[in-house]
């Protein structure tokens, strides 16, 4: 039971961090029909963003406490991120907007690799860790353990999915958001800045994977190789919940949690897991493609 | 005995009703016109004939064959053919592949025959390119075969869409607002074509048209459909005069 | 149908081609034959006169023309996105290989391995075309971005599949295949592949294929049975990227299933972007630049990864269908497809016209 437990919140760690990336996902598919491959990689660079920040303010020149280094690091990286995603769209996919829409799915895929290849060329291959901003804290509760770290992973992922599902149910920009994502011919008409929202949707995109990235970077380490894995579980995370549905990415991001932590559990080899995370996807797109919270889509013809 | 025969076709999108309990028999050799108000659910018939879309309810019969359930390409083969509201030709392939693409069911050789090009490979491509070329003379295409589909102008673009449907060999065809777009001389011009071809491939014509000087000169007969009903039913000259057609219709558009 | 022009040569080139634009029909006939074995014979020369790197590097450039060219099949002539072509070869590879390094041996055929070889390979290409049916049947009910992904998880589940079969060795990988892949067999594979797609290409298929990529609907409507052609080109395109499969894991001699990752599909992918969609002639360019190209890019070192994935962006935004994007080399058209050939039956159809009794009426005022 003890060890149920245990897992339970292993999952919900790593599900938090597959949700927030999931997030980004969904959120440009929802505005621009894109599936944006070089979300996996943009997380990435947003953990390494977060190592040399991190490093940089945890040096003990500067002595500054953890809680603000943390803090500190993770807005930054949050900061770098976006202007990274935005410019990419700039650059690489508002091009193609008029393009098929299979031009911008394979520039979406060569701009990850672009990304994955050029850390490689200058950081290098080696596997690094982020400073330790809290000293780790273990407690025990009814002979279940967890650490300080685990609960900032899980409560900070929950207020991050919560502020933004406030940011597009109730304010204006994610009013305007949902117009640009119904019906982009329009939506310019009602006085909606169509290229800002877009922009708006990739920043807040790419911000909230690098919450997941320092998060991230918090337990596991940082390679240039990391945005491939974790990216893809985080995309069929977003599709599994339904492919433009927010609170769909967020679901489907614990589900694939769960998937991940409880397959080793059940199938005796842990290298099984990609596999049954694929073959649900498989399975997924074939009987119930619009995921589990989506609505399927009428073809006109 | 009727070449086409429905009975209570219904359809529903989610919850909108867009066809309601449609009753039509098509004689062999008949031309017959569908008119109505956008959204009245013609364009739906078509895609319900035609297999595009599964029927709620309803049952449709073309030479005893029941038609659904079964595929597009089933229903194509079985000898029915149409074209679309808007064009839809390949614009990218040649004029000629066009027509050729829709020999494709009653093309019979295999894979392999075609990768290790089999007699039988050769003989049938020969007979599909001569006989596609052959139909494009007929149509007045045949200067343009070689020319992409997209490049042709609007009015042989519409009549291509036409030989396109008549390569497949139809015994019934369905025509969306052919009319679409055309001006008044173009639309002399296609009234000729479809008397023509009903003629000279001895077709029943089904048609879907806004233009009321097309519906009125050459359809035998008319049915108007509203919000997916059908309200009236008979001879241009009945539908003039009929009072309903007149309010749901006739009364927001000017007769051309 | 354009024909690549290269100004510089028009002096030189022009002559020529009009004298043997002369040559009756009977002699000309043969100049592809004869092109076609003199070439082989230069492969199968080849060792004696090319260092083993460049012998390397052609047979390189052979496979990448076989993988290219069958997944043009499906992105280009067909307008569907996969990125799982790697996953097919991986099954061809390790089919292939488990055949040249266990089978044949226990059978105490090792001595006749040479010639088995080309049977290793086509049941591993028949082994990795049944597989292509696991994307044919989704391909009916999705397309698109969806199917894109179909193709994906597909890759990865042939790479996690392979890892977690110990018999073949795992992510370690499998290896003792000898070094069967030479520059002759690889030519004779890419002449062969090249043909076979050709013919497939200007088939009633052939034209199924591209009309779904123009219109799946009105493809149905004008008769095409959508799903056995998607069956035969998934079928078909996965069958050839067995074959590659097969000829690198008896080159590299050194399998393992990381080999045939998302990376190893998206080479491809720029191979067929690059060289131009819907054309093998655009395909044998593409990979042989693409491969080239990296190899002679060698000196910076993992600098050179930057460059596919750049250039496919690039690609994408500026010239979007590749060099050679919907055009065809003339001396891949079918002879009965050349334009000459339409002209002078069309020509046999104006004269009979008067045969028939009437004609469409063509209305002057129709432009």
């Amino acid at each position: 039971m003890q060890t149920l437990i245990q897992q339970v919140l292993n999952a919900l760690q790593l599900g938090s961090v597959y949700a927030l990336i999931a997030l980004g996902y969904t959120m440009v598919y929802g505005i621009i029909r894109l599936i944006n491959f070089a979300h996996g990689d943009i997380f990435m660079v947003s953990t390494y963003v977060a190592f040399f920040i991190g490093t940089a303010l945890m040096s003990h020149a500067l002595r500054l406490p953890g809680i603000v280094a943390f803090g500190l690091t993770m807005a930054a990286a949050m900061m770098v991120t976006a202007l990274l995603a935005v410019l990419i769209e700039r650059f690489a996919y508002k091009p193609l907007r008029q393009a098929p829409r299979v031009s911008a799915v394979i520039t979406a895929l060569g701009v990850g690799l672009f990304l994955e290849n050029f850390t490689l060329a200058t950081i290098g291959p080696d596997p690094r860790f982020l400073p330790r901003f809290f000293s780790v804290q273990t407690f025990t509760v009814g002979g279940v353990a967890f650490s300080n770290i685990q609960i900032i992973i899980i409560a900070v992922s929950a207020a991050v999915m919560l502020l933004l599902d406030t940011i597009v149910r109730r304010t204006m920009v994610g009013m305007a958001m949902r117009a640009v994502s119904w019906d982009k011919s329009t939506a310019p008409l009602m006085g909606v800045p169509v290229d800002s929202i877009i922009s708006i949707t990739f920043a807040i995109g790419a911000s909230i994977a690098a919450v997941g990235g320092t998060l991230f970077g918090m337990v596991y380490t940082v390679d240039p190789y990391m945005g491939i894995r974790i990216g893809w579980w985080a995309f069929i995370s977003a599709v599994v919940g339904g492919i433009g549905n927010i609170r769909g990415a967020m679901v489907g991001g614990y589900i694939l949690g769960f998937v991940e932590i409880f397959t080793p559990v059940i199938l005796p080899a842990s290298t099984y897991r990609d596999f049954v995370a694929f073959s649900m996807l498989l399975l997924l797109l074939i009987f119930r493609p619009y995921g589990i919270l989506g609505r399927p889509v009428a073809q006109k013809v | 005995m009727p070449i086409l025969r429905i009975r209570g076709l219904t359809h529903y999108f989610g919850g909108l009703r867009a066809v309601h309990d449609f009753h039509l028999d098509l004689e062999p050799g008949e031309l017959v016109g569908i008119i109505g108000p956008n959204g009245a659910g013609k364009t739906t018939v078509f895609n319900l004939i035609t297999g595009v879309y599964r029927p709620t309810e309803g049952e449709i019969f073309f030479n005893g064959h029941n038609l659904v359930g079964k595929r597009p390409d089933q229903i194509v083969s079985l000898g029915i053919a149409r074209t679309f509201q808007t064009i839809r030709l390949f614009k990218e392939l040649t004029v000629l592949d066009n027509v050729r693409i829709a020999h494709f069911a009653r093309t019979r050789y295999g894979v392999m025959s075609a990768m290790f090009r089999l007699p039988q490979y050769v003989r049938e491509e020969a007979e599909i390119r001569e006989r596609a070329l052959e139909l494009l003379d007929l149509m007045g295409l045949l200067e343009q075969a070689n020319w992409v589909a997209s490049s042709l102008p609007y009015g042989l673009q519409r009549r291509l869409e036409i030989a396109r449907a008549l390569a497949t060999e139809p015994r019934l065809l369905l025509l969306d607002e052919p009319a679409a777009g055309m001006n008044p001389g173009e639309i002399a011009d296609l009234m000729e074509l479809i008397q023509w071809i009903r003629r000279r491939f001895d077709l029943t014509i089904l048609l879907i048209e806004h233009q009321m000087r097309v519906v009125m000169g050459i359809c035998e007969r008319i049915k108007v459909l509203d919000f997916g009903e059908t309200i009236a039913e008979g001879t241009p000259a009945e539908i003039q005069s009929n009072p309903r057609v007149i309010e749901a219709y006739l009364g927001e558009e000017a007769i051309a | 149908m354009k024909r690549p022009s290269f100004s510089f040569l028009t002096p030189v080139l022009t002559p020529v081609r009009v004298a043997y634009a002369s040559l009756p029909f009977s002699v000309r006939r043969w100049t592809m034959p004869i092109l076609l074995v003199l070439f082989f014979v230069v492969a199968l020369l080849s060792p004696s006169f090319i260092n083993l790197y460049w012998q390397q590097v052609l047979i390189y450039v052979g496979i990448n023309i076989i993988l290219t060219a069958s997944l043009n099949l499906v992105n280009g002539y067909m307008g569907e996105f996969s990125v799982g072509h790697a996953g097919f070869m991986a099954v061809g590879a390790y089919v292939a290989s488990i055949l040249t390094v266990w089978v044949f041996p226990r059978w105490g055929l090792e001595a006749y391995i040479a010639y088995l070889f080309p049977i290793a390979l086509l049941v591993g290409g028949l082994a990795a075309g049944l597989t292509g049916l696991v994307i044919a049947f989704p391909s009916f009910r999705t397309r698109g971005d969806y199917l894109a992904i179909v193709t994906l998880a597909w890759n990865m589940i042939v790479k996690s599949v392979l890892e977690n079969i110990d018999a073949i060795g795992g992510p370690r990988g499998f290896m003792g295949m000898q070094k069967l892949t030479s520059v002759a067999w690889v030519y004779v594979w890419v002449v062969f592949t090249i043909y076979l797609l050709r013919n497939l290409v200007y088939s009633n298929f052939g034209r199924g294929t591209l009309s779904i990529r123009e219109d799946e609907i009105a493809s149905s409507l004008v008769s095409v049975d959508t799903r056995k052609v998607k069956i035969t080109v998934f079928v078909v395109a996965a069958f050839f990227a067995g074959i590659a499969g097969g000829l690198f894991a008896h080159i590299i001699q050194f399998i393992n299933p990381r080999s045939f990752s998302i990376l190893k599909s998206t080479d491809v992918l720029v191979m067929v972007y690059l060289g131009g969609i819907s054309s093998l002639g655009g395909s044998i360019l593409g990979a042989t630049v693409y491969t080239v190209l990296l190899e002679l890019l060698r000196p910076l070192q993992v600098w050179r990864w930057v460059v596919g994935p750049l250039l496919l962006v690039l690609l994408m935004i500026f010239r979007p269908r590749g060099i050679m994007g919907m055009q065809e080399w003339p001396f891949l058209i079918p002879r009965e497809e050349r334009a000459e050939r339409v002209a002078a039956l069309m020509e046999r159809i104006r004269g009979r016209r008067e045969a028939f009794a009437a004609t469409a009426p063509v209305g002057g005022s129709s432009d």
